[in-house]
């Protein structure tokens, strides 16, 4: 089942090889991908996926600055009544920080060595549920996470 | 189901941006909506890949907003044939896309519609016309006959070339020329920029219906010439002679659309393959 997918490169962080090689296995995938560049604001992420009418957004960080980033745009979807959107992280993001991440909302998170054949079960997973009438949004109070 | 959908309309009336964009998923997705004509103002942009039409729709964007305009653009690239999907990176040129209140932009793939995009255009200009877009930028990379038609949906047209892109009959060969009302040289910071703009003016020249079209030059980089830019479109005088050339583009989509989703379409392709009827015979059937 074809999404559009909003990958994204939160905060001061230059390096896109990854969201970029994402952002491809997702097109051949079948899926719409609306990559937004490098050092976007939060609320900036949340605009784009509000405009794009998206179901899910990547976000894709390698700064350390994850703790700060990520919640930010979780919250931000959720204010802006988007708690519908499904959210997935990637990038160098430690063991010992996922499960605050999980927590926030964040149903998948991918670390260095995935490949990108598990990306993409996991959104097909996510649309099984979806079709199952089974919450998966950032906003949605159910302990799924992808693993 | 009605009333939800008027509600919809309202509240993006409103400034719903949210609602808006989920209008046009389904005005995209094919579903018809009432939607009433609003007369939008619409610019086709297109040229060639890598010439800097999403850079330059970017600072013009800006130039828009200091007027006070709204500007909403519908930024188009092409699905792959094979998978479907498509990477939509147009709008991460545009820096001003994210952020101000002023500006909607949205990522279309072509989705290998049957007859291309242009039959969802209509109602999505003039959805974004009614929520009060001022101005509306419709941007595809010029490289083949369906893109050309959507920017021919346009009533205002704009080529976009660059610096050493090899011989002006490249352009005249993709038959854009004919269809835009303007030329933009951008890149002018870079060297051959002028001796681009002479060419295409020469060759502009040879005819006399094309004498006396605008050609510009800019810098999307530097901010140069844009505001020169944007005073010459909205001078613009929707001219007679482009305006049946564009009709006939917007008449013949439709007529692809009616062809290829014809249900004997797949019947009478089998009997061509095999010989059993001629293209007459084929066309007779249709």
């Amino acid at each position: 089942m074809s999404m559009r997918i909003v990958i994204a490169k939160p905060g001061l962080d230059g390096h896109d090889r990854g969201a970029k090689v994402i952002a491809r296995a997702l097109r051949d995938a079948g899926h719409e991908v609306i990559y937004t560049g490098l050092r976007r604001k939060p609320s900036e992420i949340v605009r784009v996926v509000m405009d794009e009418d998206a179901v899910a957004v990547g976000l894709s960080t390698l700064s350390g600055a994850h703790n700060v980033l990520i919640p930010k745009v979780c919250e931000e979807l959720i204010e802006n009544d988007m708690g519908d959107i499904i959210v997935f992280a990637g990038g160098i993001i430690p063991e010992s920080d996922r499960e605050n991440l999980h927590s926030l909302g964040v149903r998948a998170i991918f670390g260095p060595g995935t490949s990108t054949s598990s990306i993409i079960e996991f959104l097909e997973s996510v649309s099984e549920r979806k079709k199952n009438g089974l919450e998966v949004g950032v906003g949605h109070d159910t302990g799924w996470r992808w693993s | 189901m009605e009333l939800n959908i008027q509600q919809s309309i309202n509240s993006a009336r409103e400034g719903n941006r949210r609602e808006l964009a989920r209008l046009l998923s389904s005005l995209e997705s094919g579903v018809k909506l009432p939607i009433e004509s609003s007369s939008p103002w619409v610019l086709g942009v297109t040229g060639p890949p890598g010439v800097g039409k999403s850079t330059l729709i970017g600072v013009m964007i800006e130039e828009w907003v200091s007027r006070g305009e709204k500007v909403a653009v519908l930024a188009v690239d092409p699905s792959s044939p094979r998978s479907g999907g498509a990477l939509l990176a147009d709008r991460m040129r545009m820096s001003s896309a994210d952020s101000s209140e002023s500006v909607f932009v949205r990522s279309l793939a072509t989705r290998n519609h049957p007859g291309g995009l242009i039959p969802f255009l209509d109602n999505m200009t003039n959805l974004l016309g009614l929520c009060g877009w001022s101005r509306i930028i419709i941007e595809t990379v010029g490289s083949g006959q369906s893109e050309i038609r959507i920017v021919a949906f346009a009533d205002r047209v704009m080529l976009v070339d660059g610096p050493d892109r090899g011989d002006i009959i490249q352009a005249e060969k993709a038959g854009i020329m004919e269809l835009a009302d303007l030329i933009v040289v951008n890149k002018s910071d870079l060297p051959n920029a002028l001796n681009t703009l002479n060419s295409i003016a020469n060759s502009l020249n040879y005819s006399s219906n094309d004498s006396n079209k605008l050609v510009l030059m800019t810098s999307a980089l530097n901010n140069d010439g844009i505001s020169e830019l944007i005073d010459e479109i909205e001078m613009l005088k929707v001219n007679n002679e482009r305006t049946s050339l564009r009709i006939k583009e917007r008449l013949l989509s439709a007529w692809d659309f009616l062809l290829l989703s014809n249900p004997l379409l797949n019947e009478v392709l089998l009997d061509l393959e095999s010989g059993n009827i001629n293209l007459d015979e084929a066309l007779e059937r249709l």
